[in-house]
């Protein structure tokens, strides 16, 4: 066990620690914060289900994005989906036994992040080629991108070109779950992609990241349409129940 | 009144280059101290505006979920950056949906987070400037809360939210706007926008009596304050006595009349314009709102039924049961509020109106959605149905009926420009930009199907087009109520 592993390991709890708090802080916010005014965007639901529905649609299609902008939509949808089969492939690290499903999507997975790099190339393009979009971004939007083109980029490498110790990574990650630490491969490809993806873990509670847990918060999208139907009350604003008139 | 230029229709939708602070100068003027003070804000700037402001800010976050919820997600992505109309007409980056929420969220982030504290070069936050402040008072009043990026927006963040929060906490540091805080106060002392006092507005109810008499012959009633009334109207203040506005009246009138329903307008609450949503100020719309409560109990009646307008209408279907409700001493087989137009609609479908369409022959009618029915608003049982209804009315009393292009309407409809406390002679230039696509997609129906008419369901639309439309071309008498095309074709006297 030399410092590097000690380090790594250590940086693993912290990582995961401020994402789980500082996401979970996040959405008590949002939750806590009331939802005065009906202002759900119409059309809109006029039942629960409806709403589930369409914040389903949200996440799984981008429905909104769709009718925005086809570019965004295609270069944002393929990043995002080749995240997730990234992410679940990623599952094989921290399971043993490897579940079937996730054996099952591993060559799925290997190529996704030839999609991430797509999606996210196309995503970056526009913030130089489209005026508007070059106004409205900020240092750190460029700076978002550039982690998660590096992150695609080192895994891609580790997976074609600097194969790493994957039964000693393993190891590692199995001994980080089980408080039973284990020695981190010292590759210098890994420790890249390691730090990167740590370092995403760190932001992602303070950075624009938070659309994730936003997305589910948003009165727009999220509630139901039939304020004649049903009074709706907020805390704060319950003095507006008068019982007569003048 | 500013020198511009109107701008130029092409023959296709152009997304305009940016051209950064051409719009910087277009300020409304400020509220006066008696206006500001009567809806509770200070009377001028504050000395330590940037406290009051700051912390007005944080108060406003833990109030609305919608601020930190939109503050916080919004990635940047731009698909909202060629969405509003204001940014299409004017090409001021300014007037992007995203860019306007950040003149308030660069703020919010150097305050309230972490990343904004630490780094705020990195993040775009910037300190609460002077410089600062005159932005959110020149580009949070070139909004007219039409919430078209909000459709358009993956997270659903609505500008409108945005607006209104820029503009409440501007009022509160004593920058409020004249045109929509003088509006509110005449509504607290004399019951109307206009500040038209019952005798004036009696006076004006029976002259249109006569009016419809010398026309058609029939004593068709135009009653005011009238205890026991089945129905209390509520309509804006426009419709008794602006153009085209009136015309609608005068439908809804006829309609009451042949269906024989009674019903009253209210001289204390002679307005269903809420200016309160316009300034973000939830007490004041309250208050302004309670107005109609106290008349309906007051006058007895058992069904509210809401006139063509568009800010109205949105503030009565979606607000009103939260902010006066409950409605339990109306009639429950009915939905409270009514739009006017799921009357008429409900009356079409029964055969209880004897329609001749030709009476509108002479006509080519277009629909244009008024922003806030659209998409912020329902009407009948089916999502959607805001869309349906009126063009379902407009097509039993017209022969002739084309919309405009698909991606204009509905609720991708554009705004005409003049929403949001912005139809005011001080901002005429960014009505008249604002409303280039709409002209445009008019223009189009226009040479295509040789529309003549553009039919509106909102007296903010009714008075913006009336002044708008000569600058693109068009005549002021091209703007025309749907109602006014129902009175037309109605056929009066006994049911035949």
């Amino acid at each position: 066990m030399g410092f590097l592993s000690i380090f790594y390991a250590l940086l693993f709890y912290l990582a995961a620690g401020l994402l789980v708090v500082g996401v979970g802080s996040k959405i008590v916010q949002y939750a806590r914060t009331p939802a005065p005014l009906k202002i759900p965007t119409t059309p809109a639901p006029t039942t629960r289900r409806g709403v589930v529905l369409r914040i389903g649609g949200e996440v799984v299609l981008f429905t909104s994005l769709f009718k925005s902008n086809k570019w965004i939509w295609l270069f944002g949808w393929i990043f995002h989906f080749s995240l997730l089969l990234i992410l679940l492939r990623h599952l094989r690290y921290f399971t043993q036994p490897v579940w079937w499903w996730v054996a099952l999507i591993q060559p799925f997975g290997k190529y996704a992040a030839f999609g991430m790099l797509f999606g996210l190339a196309g995503l970056w393009a526009r913030r130089f080629l489209v005026d508007r979009v070059r106004y409205i971004s900020s240092p750190s939007d460029h700076l978002m991108l550039a982690l998660l083109v590096a992150i695609a980029g080192s895994g891609l490498l580790m997976t074609y070109f600097f194969h790493t110790d994957i039964v000693g990574l393993k190891a590692f990650v199995l001994g980080l779950l089980y408080l039973d630490w284990q020695p981190l491969p010292p590759d210098p490809m890994l420790i890249i992609h390691l730090s990167l993806v740590l370092a995403l873990m760190i932001v992602f509670p303070f950075s624009k990241l938070l659309h994730v847990p936003g997305l589910f918060f948003s009165p727009t999208r999220n509630q139901v349409d039939n304020p004649r139907e049903k009074r709706h009350v907020t805390p704060w604003a319950t003095d507006a129940s008068p019982t007569s008139g003048n | 009144m500013a020198n511009f230029q109107t701008p130029e229709i092409t023959e296709y939708p152009v997304i305009p280059l940016l051209q950064e602070g051409v719009m910087k100068h277009s300020k409304p003027y400020m509220a006066a101290p008696k206006h500001q003070e009567a809806l509770g804000f200070p009377g001028g700037l504050v000395d330590n505006w940037k406290e009051v402001a700051i912390d007005k800010m944080g108060e406003l976050l833990t109030k609305y979920r919608s601020l930190p919820v939109f503050l916080d997600s919004c990635v940047k992505c731009g698909a909202c950056t060629d969405k509003c109309h204001y940014y299409l007409g004017t090409s001021d980056p300014k007037n992007m949906p995203v860019a306007r929420q950040d003149l308030l969220r660069k703020v919010y982030r150097r305050y309230f987070t972490v990343a904004g504290k630490y780094f705020p070069k990195l993040v775009g936050a910037v300190d609460l400037t002077e410089e600062v402040l005159d932005d959110w008072y020149s580009y949070y009043h070139q909004c007219s809360e039409c919430r078209r990026c909000s459709v358009y927006c993956p997270y659903g963040i609505d500008t409108a939210e945005i607006t209104m929060a820029g503009r409440e906490i501007l009022a509160c540091v004593g920058k409020g706007q004249k045109y929509s805080n003088e509006i509110i106060s005449k509504v607290f002392v004399i019951g109307n926008n206009l500040g038209l006092p019952e005798p004036a507005l009696k006076d004006t109810l029976e002259g249109l009596e006569e009016e419809v008499k010398e026309d058609t012959g029939i004593d068709v009633r135009f009653p005011l304050d009238e205890k026991g009334a089945e129905v209390l109207l509520i309509t804006p203040s426009a419709d008794f006595f602006a153009e085209p506005h009136v015309d609608g009246l005068i439908g809804y009138a006829k309609v009451f009349h042949q269906a024989g329903i009674s019903w009253t307008l209210s001289s204390y609450a002679s307005e269903a314009a809420n200016f309160g949503i316009f300034i973000g100020d939830y007490d004041n719309m309250k208050r302004v709102a309670m107005r109609i409560r106290e008349a309906a109990l007051d006058l007895g009646v058992k069904r509210i039924i809401v006139g063509e307008c568009g800010h109205a209408w949105r503030v009565a279907y979606s607000f009103w049961n939260t902010l006066i409700g409950p409605f339990d001493f109306l009639d429950p087989r009915y939905p409270a509020p009514q739009h006017i137009c799921e009357f008429t609609y409900d009356l079409i479908k029964r055969g209880a109106l004897t329609l001749d369409k030709s009476a509108n022959d002479h006509r080519v009618v277009t629909f244009h959605d008024s922003c806030n029915v659209a998409r912020g608003s329902r009407m009948g049982d089916m999502p959607g149905g805001q869309f349906v209804i009126p063009r379902e009315i407009i097509k039993a009393v017209c022969n002739n009926f084309h919309d405009m292009d698909a991606d204009t309407i509905g609720e991708g409809t554009f705004c005409c420009g003049g929403g949001g406390g912005l139809l005011t002679d001080d901002l005429m230039e960014v009505r008249v930009k604002g409303a280039l696509p709409r002209m445009q997609a008019l223009k189009h129906v226009v040479q295509e199907h040789g529309v003549t008419h553009m039919a509106a369901i909102c007296a903010i639309c009714k008075s913006q087009f009336s002044k708008v439309l000569p600058y693109y071309g068009f005549t002021m008498d091209q703007i025309i109520a749907v109602h006014q095309l129902v009175g037309d074709a109605l056929v009066m006297g006994p049911k035949q």
